[in-house]
């Protein structure tokens, strides 16, 4: 084989040998590697099997989730096979523990415009189960302007959202009708109407309920929408249930959805589990029908959880931004499911913000453009009640939705009641931040004085005041902010 | 039902949530309809709790803590002479730090009527002090915000029927939690018109002033013998103004002390003969007609400063920085006041 | 029936004070603020009629108060609410609205059902209020 033209950087004999060499004498591993604006970049967590350099490992990684094989391959030299070769540019060690931080580049031509599936099957579809890794983790992922623009992004919006509801100024309340199996038909509309009529704004179907023996989804649509028009004319305000349309195959999802419409819901949910392909498909019939695409982001802590392997949920959350969801579930802090208060404010912002900056204490690795693509409102669901309602609003934000399933319907005056409950202590402690109180310190007295007017947030209080949900995170971001003393 | 509440009753409550039209005790989902609120204090800065009844105030500690005296010493920085001026602003801040320590005890005063006229030739330091005015209001807490909105006719009055209310409530608006400064007040009143929409904005005005005071401050402004003409025919704006000051002209001293000021402030300086030369231009303008006091010493001296560079330009040889920086009596003596001795109208610089 | 539009309509009616108060942090944002009235409370109304135009560029309360007054005079039996509209860049929308005056009776709404086909119903809501013609919907004692 005749000595070719090959960079600096790589061994000029080696490279084109049959046989197998590392991938950092691939190419694979650029040091001096300028990311370009229009590169798709992406912050890998490694922990490599011992004996394996990081930069190895790293560019073993950019490697397998792009153009490389085991082994040399003349097949290669028919391509440019600079550009279509993922770089990993940088490596970083974190601080007392075996893993880096592996930051890689990907040219843009490597993905399908608008493609969710082709984006992932091309960076996480091949490389988590490379055995020269102990654990991977795609911690973040930086997406260019350039391929933004392909996505249809959400249906809706944040904005348009509120100006539907024609409901501002406050986050928005929500809750998952409980039991979470078992309820008919029937008896799911009265919680439907008596959660809406008391004072909240959207009911929700559960994951799993999608059309079981116990309660088939086309009763279920019927009797939810009563419920909500119901509430509806009781109230004068629009209220919505999250008509949960996920079904085994695309044919039945659409039948349901478009059901939902004939009903004259303003919203329909999906599951996680359906995949990211028919996410955007319904994505794409939300807007066309103008129904809010609410999604619950079920199974992602099977692989969103651990620290040092998966992928990070933040990642999911721009995925989902892109593909066209207007609510994901995110983490409300607080309540009784995992969440590290930094990394979910990471998540906040990357799901809202137009713009976002690197921050390391948030655990954002990039810089990211969304342009003019809406937020996604963050639904924060699991174990809150009303008295926590001024840390979730210090932590949450106002563009939020604020679900409490237990919390409504556990209380000991009924589901209106507690609807009423935590609606008043809503608006209470937002009238008191407009006011210029410290709503957080004053929050006790803030809740007691409105309780004065309001029986049912007071029976709410007595019953819930003292529950806290109180472990270790298990996903902590890698930064903490010290005080300094000057 | 009358919206307005009537004035000066400092221990009605404020105004209850109305216009629900639902009579009170009638439970609502949040139950119980608007709260009544305590009495506002007059003072609305001073929120402490009251003083036991054998407590001492030291006044002078009231009066550090407002920061007023940071405003009188930039105002005699910054002004020359008007004593008169600054005695009265002292008076009234004194008025006003001993209402806020009277309060202190849970006396509740009604809030002092703060309305002003300011009479006196133009360049007289009149805007000037109306700024000062709202500074020093604001920190002792009688203005919220303590801003100026500066207006004359032409912003209160429109030109056709219906224009001006929006007109002047507009002003008002901004204006509010500030002072509102009109400069020659008196147009706004034109007997000899029966047309004239300014008696409209007038109307509105004394409205305002009435029914918020504790919102604004109302200056109006201009010549003396105008507005004492002006008064006499509006005695309600008349007997709504509780502080009639008077501005008055320069002495010779006194302007030339401002000449000093303002020539030092641009970074020039007098030899002693420019300076002879600049009391001689003084004299000569003050006789001319439309003399504007401090203006018209501020524009003898962008002149000078004219003359100044035209010369140097015409220097043959490099320039110091002396030069640069010294007026010569020949950049006065250029003035057509020291030529003309007539009076055709164009004001002589 | 008591409609609960508008971000504080559970919480007792606001008092001026109180009113002053959330104009304030509207103004203190940079939200200009509006004043718009209705005797049309179905929830699809957007397009309340407008109480002159916004006020942008104020910086005190006590301007916007006054508008809110001279409005609850002039249309007694009316919905008034204030809105706070915030203009910046990925907003674009209103920022806060609430209702300050509703009228003194307020009989609400009638649901109606059109049955079309096997159970489903076509939902609609009818206001007793629209009943009469504008400007004589509600004719309580103030």
């Amino acid at each position: 084989m005749t000595d070719t033209e090959v960079p600096t950087s790589q061994k000029k004999t080696d490279r084109w040998s049959a046989g197998v060499i590392p991938y950092a004498e691939m190419g694979y591993w650029e040091p001096d590697y300028q990311p370009k604006d229009t590169d798709v970049l992406c912050a890998f967590r490694i922990t490599p099997q011992p004996g394996v350099p990081p930069e190895e490992a790293g560019a073993a990684v950019a490697g397998e989730s792009s153009t490389a094989t085991w082994t040399v391959v003349w097949t290669d030299r028919l391509t440019d096979y600079k550009t279509y070769q993922a770089k990993c540019y940088r490596v970083d060690a974190v601080p007392n523990s075996d893993q880096y931080i592996a930051h890689i580049a990907y040219d843009i031509d490597l993905f399908e415009e608008g493609s969710i599936a082709n984006l992932t099957s091309s960076i996480i579809g091949n490389v988590f189960g490379f055995k020269a890794l102990k654990a991977l983790r795609l911690e973040d992922m930086r997406i260019p302007l350039h391929y933004v623009k392909t996505f249809q992004g959400p249906a809706h919006g944040i904005i348009t959202e509120r100006e539907y509801l024609d409901k501002f100024g406050r986050p928005l309340l929500g809750a998952t009708t409980k039991p979470k199996l078992g309820l008919s038909a029937r008896n799911y509309g009265r919680v439907v109407y008596e959660a809406l009529r008391g004072g909240l704004d959207f009911t929700k179907d559960d994951e799993n309920i999608n059309s079981q023996p116990f309660m088939r989804w086309r009763d279920r649509y019927l009797y939810s929408m009563e419920g909500v028009n119901r509430a509806s004319a009781a109230t004068g305000e629009v209220k919505g249930h999250y008509l949960n349309v996920t079904a085994a195959t695309m044919e039945d999802m659409y039948e349901r959805a478009a059901f939902a419409k004939e009903l004259g819901s303003v919203i329909i949910m999906i599951d996680l589990t359906i995949g990211y392909t028919a996410i955007q498909s319904m994505a794409k019939w939300a807007r066309a029908n103008g129904l809010i695409l609410h999604l619950h982001r079920a199974g992602y802590a099977t692989y969103a959880r651990q620290k040092n392997h998966g992928v990070n949920f933040r990642v999911l959350a721009k995925w989902m931004r892109l593909s066209g969801v207007d609510h994901i579930h995110s983490g409300t802090v607080v309540g009784k499911l995992e969440g590290d208060p930094n990394a979910i404010a990471g998540y906040y912002d990357t799901l809202r913000l137009g713009k976002l900056t690197a921050n390391p204490v948030k655990g954002l690795y990039f810089d990211q453009d969304w342009g003019s693509m809406p937020g996604v409102m963050p639904v924060a669901s699991g174990g809150i009640h009303a008295g926590q309602m001024g840390d979730l609003l210090h932590y949450l934000g106002e563009d939020v939705v604020l679900q409490f399933g237990g919390g409504t319907i556990g209380h000991p005056m009924g589901i209106a009641a507690g609807a009423t409950a935590n609606r008043v202590a809503l608006e209470a402690i937002i009238k008191a931040r407009n006011e210029g109180r410290d709503y957080r310190k004053e929050a006790q007295d803030i809740l007691k004085a409105a309780a004065k007017q309001c029986r049912e947030l007071d029976i709410a209080l007595t019953t819930w005041g003292d529950i806290s949900f109180n472990y270790e995170s298990t996903d902590v971001p890698d930064v903490v902010e010290t005080p300094t003393s000057i | 039902m009358t919206r307005n509440r009537p004035p000066s009753e400092p221990d009605a409550p404020a105004r209850v949530g109305f216009g629900m039209g639902r009579p009170s005790g009638a439970a609502g989902p949040g139950g119980g309809t608007g709260m009544g609120t305590a009495s506002e204090p007059s003072a609305e800065a001073d929120e402490r709790e009251i003083l036991p009844m054998d407590a001492r105030v030291d006044l002078a500690k009231e009066r550090e803590a407002t920061g007023i005296d940071e405003v009188f010493d930039s105002l005699d920085a910054d002004l020359v002479g008007l004593t008169p001026v600054k005695t009265r602003i002292r008076e009234i801040a004194a008025l006003l730090l001993v209402d806020r320590a009277r309060s202190r005890f849970g006396l509740s005063t009604s809030r002092p009527n703060l309305h002003m006229s300011f009479t006196g030739s133009p360049g007289t330091g009149k805007t000037t002090v109306a700024l000062r005015m709202a500074d020093m209001l604001h920190r002792l807490g009688y203005l919220r915000r303590g801003h100026l909105v500066s207006v004359t006719r032409d912003d209160l009055v429109g030109q056709y029927v219906g224009h001006t209310a929006p007109k002047t409530k507009e002003v008002l608006k901004r204006a509010m939690g500030g002072l509102l400064f009109i400069d020659e007040a008196y147009y706004l009143y034109r007997a000899e018109n029966e047309r004239d929409y300014g008696q409209e904005s007038i109307e509105i005005l004394l409205q305002t002033m009435e029914n918020h005071r504790e919102d604004l401050v109302v200056i109006l402004a201009g010549y003396k013998d105008r507005m004492d003409t002006f008064f006499v025919s509006n005695p309600g704006m008349s007997s709504r103004i509780a502080h009639h000051i008077d501005f008055p002209d320069y002495t010779q001293e006194e302007l030339e002390a401002i000449g000093d000021l303002m020539v030092g402030a641009e970074g020039y300086a007098f030899t002693p003969e420019t300076r002879k030369t600049f009391q001689e231009y003084l004299a000569n303008r003050r006789a001319q007609p439309r003399f504007a006091n401090a203006r018209s010493v501020r524009n003898a001296i962008e002149r000078a400063r004219l003359r100044h560079a035209n010369r140097l330009m015409e220097a043959t040889e490099a320039v110091s920085k002396e030069e640069l920086t010294t007026l010569a009596p020949e950049d006065f003596r250029g003035s057509r006041v020291f030529t003309d001795d007539d009076t055709n109208g164009t004001p002589n610089t | 029936m008591r409609i609960t539009q508008g971000t504080f309509s559970f919480l007792p009616d606001l008092s001026d004070e109180e009113i002053t108060k959330q104009i304030q942090y509207a103004l203190d944002n940079a939200w200009p603020l509006s004043v718009e009235f209705t005797d049309d409370p179905h929830p699809r109304n957007t397009y309340w009629e407008m109480w002159g135009l916004p006020m942008f560029d104020l910086k005190d309360a006590a301007g916007v108060l006054a508008e809110v007054n001279a409005c609850r005079e002039a249309k007694p039996n009316y919905y008034i609410k204030v809105n706070a509209y915030n203009a910046n860049y990925g907003k674009q929308t209103v920022g806060l609205s609430f209702i300050v005056q509703r009228p003194a009776e307020e009989p609400g709404f009638r649901l109606e059902r059109q049955e079309a086909h096997d159970r489903t119903i076509r939902y609609t809501l009818h206001a007793y209020a629209a009943d009469a013609p504008h400007g004589s919907r509600y004719n309580g004692h103030q």
